[in-house]
């Protein structure tokens, strides 16, 4: 080349500058490459699976039996025990989790909050496994002690448990939330005369709704995904049902079971996880992008 | 203020209100420090519950040992080394590559529609059920690019599971930096990768550590996604080689768990103790560094 020697460098470093965006643009592309693999992959073999039975039979059927020889088609029975599970693990979810983000945003000391926050958030990280061990070991055979009828395998017990697993999380976001609130309007509330309950259920929570129904759309997405701790405690046995004291079967524990046994590929039951798992993935994705849309509205209102 | 002046008759009905009123806000307290000290309850509740359990098959001989039909003989080396080596692999592949994207992100991609689009999409993926990961590792990596059921397949299952995680705290920290470190190492000529390789990067490491050891402190626990991308339940040797069979510690406690006998459930809990030991141990690393990130910002 004819340029230079100073401005050779300079064009190998601009050459390079180029390089590098790229590289740091392709890696940030990866993520995008994800959602579509993930799509194209529960797509495929859910095609796979709907040539060989039918959408109706598998959305309406209520026998789930794939691997008897004379195979039934229908999810409905592990929905419900989806729902079930999930339902149980809301109403412990819920209504402590948000007592206590109330409690913690409106009443809790500083130095209350900075015991609490880390032990609570302790909570969210113990791996799903133990509390899977802790719900079928403990919890269940504590339960049998009111309740002799109950089921060694149930749905109740796995909920509550869940329930306790999700809890940090509806605790923190709703938290968030009613922090977002502004101060002027619980000032507003006190110089009425009203006391603290009647400022943070009156207009701390009303205020901070969207951003409180956010939390828990996104709970109870989480709830319906959760695995390790439904395979362990709620046994294997998928049932149409909403006794929760008897085995149920989740649509994750069922992707599971199969994956255990060494199920060869191209078979309808490899096949069945695919299509299980797809309509766990729509399902939780629904509420996913229904929460984020909600969290943004919230944020805008007081932006 | 919350309360309101005392009313001189006590017989008023206004007064009854104010202090009906006052009863319910104590009591409405007292019922959500109850709530919370149910849930610290069940914590106190799990620990107790496992350390009895385990505590006395604890040894240094159930950690070296490999697993066996006699509970009382079985061991959780495969395990313990297959989850190291499968998360020393997922940090290699997913730590470059999460912490380019958030570079990419926070440095680059400014306002622009395909980063805007990135983003929300990494926040989704954040929220996918770690099951559905599994499955992309089942029909992607063991499948169809034939990896099988090797180490290297679990780790790639989970380098993408921990991705958005690692993207969002790499940026968080990114944030972090000053602008006018930036400003200043541009009015000295420097191109942009040199003031971030040379001026940013050194200055964030500590915040993106913290944020990498504690997404690789999640995916140590993740049981799900390995048991269907691949993991065998009963691993009767170490992994040696990306390419081994592998185990790890959740399964093999899964795998005891799931067992009828009492003698099991023992050894399940005694495993879940090394499990909580391996990510304490990580977590004191992140705050160890959070902690000298912190002194040394004030100093």
């Amino acid at each position: 080349m004819s340029l230079g020697p100073a401005r050779e460098p300079r064009r190998r470093s601009k050459r390079f500058e180029f390089i590098i965006e790229w590289v740091l643009f392709l890696s940030a592309l990866l993520s995008i490459g994800t959602t579509i693999g993930i799509i194209l992959v529960l797509t495929v073999e859910t095609v796979a699976f709907l040539r060989e039975v039918s959408i109706v039979e598998f959305l309406t059927g209520t026998e789930w039996t794939p691997l008897f020889s004379m195979p039934r088609f229908g999810v409905l029975p592990l929905v419900a025990g989806t729902t079930l599970v999930s339902l149980i693990a809301m109403a412990v979810a819920l209504p402590m989790g948000l007592l206590s983000a109330i409690y913690l945003s409106e009443y809790a000391s500083d130095g209350v909050r900075r015991v609490v926050k880390p032990v609570l958030e302790l909570l969210a990280g113990v791996p799903t496994v133990v509390y899977g061990y802790f719900a079928l070991l403990f919890v269940t055979p504590l339960l049998q002690r009111f309740l002799p009828a109950l089921s060694g395998f149930n749905a109740v017990s796995p909920g509550i448990v869940m329930g306790i697993m999700i809890l940090p999380l509806v605790s923190s976001l709703a938290e968030d939330a009613m922090r977002g609130v502004p101060r002027g309007l619980r000032e507003g509330s006190y110089a009425l005369g009203a006391t603290k309950m009647q400022t943070s259920l009156r207009v701390v929570v009303p205020a901070a709704f969207s951003g409180i129904t956010a939390a828990f759309i996104l709970a109870v997405s989480r709830a319906i995904g959760e695995t390790m701790i439904v395979a362990i405690a709620a046994g294997q046995q998928p049932r149409l049902t909403f006794d929760p004291t008897v085995p149920v079967e989740t649509m994750t524990a069922y992707i599971v079971q199969i994956s255990l046994g060494d199920t060869p590929q191209g078979t309808i039951e490899y096949r069945t996880i695919f299509a299980v798992g797809m309509l766990l993935f729509i399902g939780t994705f629904g509420l996913n992008v229904v929460s984020a849309w909600l969290r943004e509205r919230f944020r805008e209102e007081y932006a | 203020m919350s309360q309101t002046a005392p009313l001189a008759r006590t017989g008023d009905p206004a007064a009854r209100t104010v202090a009906w009123r006052r009863f319910a806000d104590v009591a409405f307290q007292v019922i959500a420090l109850v709530v919370l000290l149910v849930a610290l309850g069940a914590l106190g509740a799990l620990i107790w519950d496992i350390v009895s359990d385990g505590a006395g098959r604890l040894s240094w001989d159930f950690v070296t040992s490999f697993p066996s039909r006699r509970a009382s003989q079985a061991g959780i080396w495969p395990a313990l080394v297959g989850s190291v080596f499968i998360i020393l692999v997922t940090a290699l592949l997913a730590v470059p590559v999460g912490v380019a994207a958030a570079i990419y992100l926070e440095e680059y991609g400014g306002r622009s529609l395909g980063a805007r689009l990135i983003e929300l999409n990494i926040t989704n993926l954040a929220a996918v059920p770690s099951i559905i990961y599994g499955l992309l590792g089942l029909g992607l990596f063991v499948r169809m690019l034939g990896m099988g059921r090797s180490v290297l397949a679990g780790a790639s299952t989970l380098a993408l599971l921990v991705l958005p995680v690692v993207i969002l705290s790499t940026r968080e920290a990114l944030r972090a930096v000053p602008g006018s470190l930036r400003e200043g190492s541009y009015a000295l000529g420097a191109t942009k990768w040199q003031t971030i390789w040379y001026q940013v990067l050194p200055v964030a490491t500590p915040g993106i550590l913290t944020g990498l050891i504690l997404a690789l402190s999640r995916a140590i626990g993740e049981t799900a996604p390995l048991i269907i991308a691949g993991a065998v339940t009963f691993a009767t040797f170490a992994p040696d080689s990306i390419w081994s069979p592998f185990t790890v510690l959740p399964i093999q406690i899964f795998n005891w768990v799931s067992r009828p006998q009492v003698e099991f459930h023992a050894n399940a809990a005694a495993g879940i103790l090394v499990l909580v030991l391996l990510l304490l141990s990580m977590n004191a690393i992140a705050i160890w560094l959070r902690d000298r990130y912190t002194k040394k910002g004030a100093a």
